[in-house]
């Protein structure tokens, strides 16, 4: 079937995606790391709708789409912010809250 | 307009909500205004709804409203519905008509206060309150007026409460009350399992068919029914709680802890009457109650110092009047009392409070006298509530109704002759003490120099009680006396008349009046002779403080108080010192249990957005396994 090496390759993004998130320290990298992960689950969607030949999977494609569209504008707004204040992109560095 | 019923009780609770809301906003002008014009309207409203009420009296006896469901479950249906017939109409027109003046008076009385705006929104919401409790349809509304004057009572006898005295007493107050209001809760619930609905009528139609007369149900509660009435009415054993009350402002126990709220449980025995003619053993109870508690109070009165307190023990032993005929079944005589009661108290209070508001908060009795000259006014409409109080027959509207409840006393079935006698003391006593009161405090030597008299604000409500003490009487007199009666006529349409011993005529009735007329006379009579400065004995006796053990007693109330701070108060305390360890280790241990966990917990808590991206992770693959397995 079509949908087996698709849905390999969603599992294989998704963990490159987590192994970046987890590894990296630099904020703007665990950003991508999170598209990433977002496009392999979209991915696996699209997979599922063609292996049952339903529209879903696209739709919620699209659904997934707009909302890594405005997960990212907020996210580069906080980013922003936190350059602004702490002068580093160091994730570990913004821990002052401990929670 | 008669629809306009739902105006009354909502008028006075706007005029609250508008003064809790804003009233710091408003100048002191404009807060009168509110405060009084809300419970004026509602009083205009009272006098359109009673005219509608009278032009289609008595064929159609009662008129009912519903706003809206309350409640409404399945099973349970409580609507916020209104019922007006004769015993509520007379309630809502004293309520909203006494009301009205005690707020004029405030209105004076009040102004130098700092939280004007809170003391007529108290009131405001207290107006309310009562006339949700009288008007309502069901008991569980009844319930919701009965607690909103329990706490309006609560705010303003502390309403000062910068003086730890009066929370103490407003706390003691809510207390003592609240253990007759949990007696009525679980009256209530009784009620409820057995006969599935709240409404009053209801109610009281199924348990006459469902209970003979007599069975252990019924009387279980009529028992309950009477403890939340004489927690409310201060009778005995509940009573400890009046006398303190006087804390609050002395409008406050001129419209609540005389004219209104205190009369909550005769009104209650009565609108219930069906259930306590179903305990016969209930009511003699209630009788020898009222009797017990109209003598203890009387005692106690004769022997305080304090203006306000006297006039608190007065009221309870008025109300144990009220009893005394609500228990030999006398119910309309009972609210016929409350009526010429809630006048002439309202009279004593207010004037009581022109005295202390021209003295300088002065209360102590022995610090008064010789107001007669310098306080004209308030003098006479205070010897005229004194003389209502006291019965000075004829002319006082006291007379008739209590001359009403000692005939029936007399010639009712249920009644025994030593409740007579003893109620015939307890008119003695009145006059007595009503007397003591007029004599200190208006005759002899000045004592504390008073400022001028007050201004028209409260003039004029005294004025208008004055004159209602006088007349309120003629309503209804004997047969013997005119023969007029409208009251009992008027009442007969909500509740059952008075039985009659039979061969009671009209000679014993004579007799009867007789012997009441001279008790009362005869007990102003001794007044004068003990208390009225130049007389026989009245010169001895300016020393203010005796140390009689027999005198303390009878001023601590026949030492009630200290009784249930031996009995439950210290006690309790003692349970809870000594118990204290045992339990709070089991809780300790709880503690100890949460705060551990909470800080190997907070461990985790790193506050590193990668460690958590890692629990997330971790988290989902853990529930993934489960799944799968």
């Amino acid at each position: 079937m079509l949908s087996t090496p698709a849905l390999v390759l969603a599992i294989i993004l998704f963990g490159l995606g987590l192994i970046g998130l987890l590894s990296r320290r630099n904020i703007l990298y665990m950003l991508l790391s999170l598209e990433i992960m977002l496009n392999a689950a979209a991915l696996a969607f699209i997979a599922g709708g063609a292996r049952w030949g339903q529209v879903d999977g696209e739709i919620m494609f699209l659904f997934i789409l707009t909302l890594a569209a405005a997960e990212v504008s907020v996210a580069l707004g906080i980013v922003l912010q936190l350059s602004y204040r702490f002068r580093t992109l160091d994730a570990d560095a913004f821990c002052e809250m401990r929670g | 307009m008669i629809s306009l019923l739902w105006l009354i009780p909502a008028l006075p609770l706007a005029g609250f909500l508008l003064l809790a809301l804003c009233g710091g906003r408003l100048s002191r002008h404009h807060i009168a205004w509110v405060g009084c014009g809300s419970v004026g309207t509602a009083a205009v409203t009272t006098a359109l709804v009673a005219a509608d009420f009278f032009r289609g009296f008595p064929t159609r006896e009662s008129y009912q409203q519903t706003l809206w469901n309350w409640i409404d479950t399945s099973g349970m249906t409580v609507g916020i519905s209104w019922n007006l017939d004769a015993l509520s109409l007379l309630m809502v027109t004293v309520i909203t008509g006494i009301g009205f003046l005690i707020h004029l008076y405030s209105a004076e009385y009040m102004a130098h206060d700092d939280d004007y705006a809170r003391f007529f929104a108290y009131m405001n919401l207290f107006v309310a309150a009562m006339l949700t409790l009288v008007l309502a349809d069901n008991l569980l509304l009844l319930y919701l007026g009965w607690e909103g004057v329990g706490l309006c009572s609560y705010l303003l006898i502390g309403f000062w409460y910068r003086e730890p005295e009066y929370g103490t007493a407003a706390q003691k107050a809510f207390i003592v009350t609240r253990i007759g209001d949990t007696a009525l809760a679980i009256g209530l619930f009784i009620l409820f399992t057995q006969f599935k609905t709240l409404s009053i009528q209801q109610v009281q139609s199924l348990a006459t068919e469902a209970w003979p007369v007599g069975s252990n149900l019924a009387m279980i509660v009529a028992v309950l029914f009477l403890i939340g009435a004489v927690g409310k009415s201060a009778q005995l054993p509940l009573q400890v709680w009046l006398p303190d009350a006087m804390a609050g402002p002395t409008p406050v126990s001129a419209l609540i802890h005389a004219a209104t709220m205190v009369t909550a449980g005769v009104y209650l025995i009565a609108r219930m009457h069906h259930l306590f003619e179903l305990a016969p053993m209930v009511q003699e109870g209630i009788a020898v109650l009222g009797l017990v508690t109209l003598l203890l109070a009387a005692t106690s009165a004769l022997v305080q110092q304090d203006i306000k307190r006297v006039l608190a023990y007065s009221t309870m032993s008025q109300i144990g009047y009220m009893f005394l005929a609500l228990g030999v079944g006398a119910w309309s005589a009972a609210l016929f009392h409350f009526l010429t009661h809630s006048c002439f108290k309202a009279l004593l209070f207010l004037a009581a409070g022109s005295v202390i508001h021209s003295l300088h908060h002065e209360q102590n009795i022995f610090k008064m006298g010789g107001l007669r000259r310098h306080l004209p006014w308030t003098f006479w409409t205070f010897l005229i509530g004194a003389a209502a109080m006291s019965g000075v027959p004829l002319i006082t509207s006291g007379f008739y109704s209590k001359d009403w409840i000692l005939w029936s006393v007399w010639s009712s079935p249920l009644s025994h002759r030593w409740i007579w006698f003893g109620a015939l003391l307890g008119a003695m006593l009145t006059g007595l003490y009503s007397f003591r009161l007029i004599f200190r405090v208006f005759f002899g030597e000045v004592r504390t120099q008073p400022t001028s008299e007050s201004g028209l604000a409260m003039r004029l409500p005294l004025l208008v009680l004055a004159f209602l003490a006088l007349t309120v009487g003629f309503l209804e007199m004997p047969h013997t006396l005119g023969n007029i009666t409208l009251f009992s006529h008027y009442l007969s349409h909500a509740l059952p008349t008075t039985a009659l011993l039979p061969g009671m005529e009209e000679s014993s009735e004579v007799r009867e009046q007789l012997a009441v007329t001279v008790a009362a006379l005869l007990g102003i009579g001794l007044a004068a002779l003990l208390f009225l400065p130049g007389s026989l004995f009245g010169a001895r006796r300016t020393d203010q403080s005796t140390t009689h053990p027999s005198m303390t007693l009878l001023q601590g109330g026949w030492g009630f108080d200290r009784l249930y701070d031996r009995l439950f108060v210290r006690p309790w305390f003692a349970i809870t010192r000594n118990s204290s360890d045992m339990v709070d280790r089991g809780y300790e241990w709880l503690a100890v249990c949460a705060e551990s966990c909470h800080g190997w917990l907070s461990h985790t808590q790193t506050g590193q957005v990668r460690w958590y991206a890692a629990s997330i992770a971790v988290g989902t693959l853990m529930l993934l396994g489960l799944f799968a397995m």
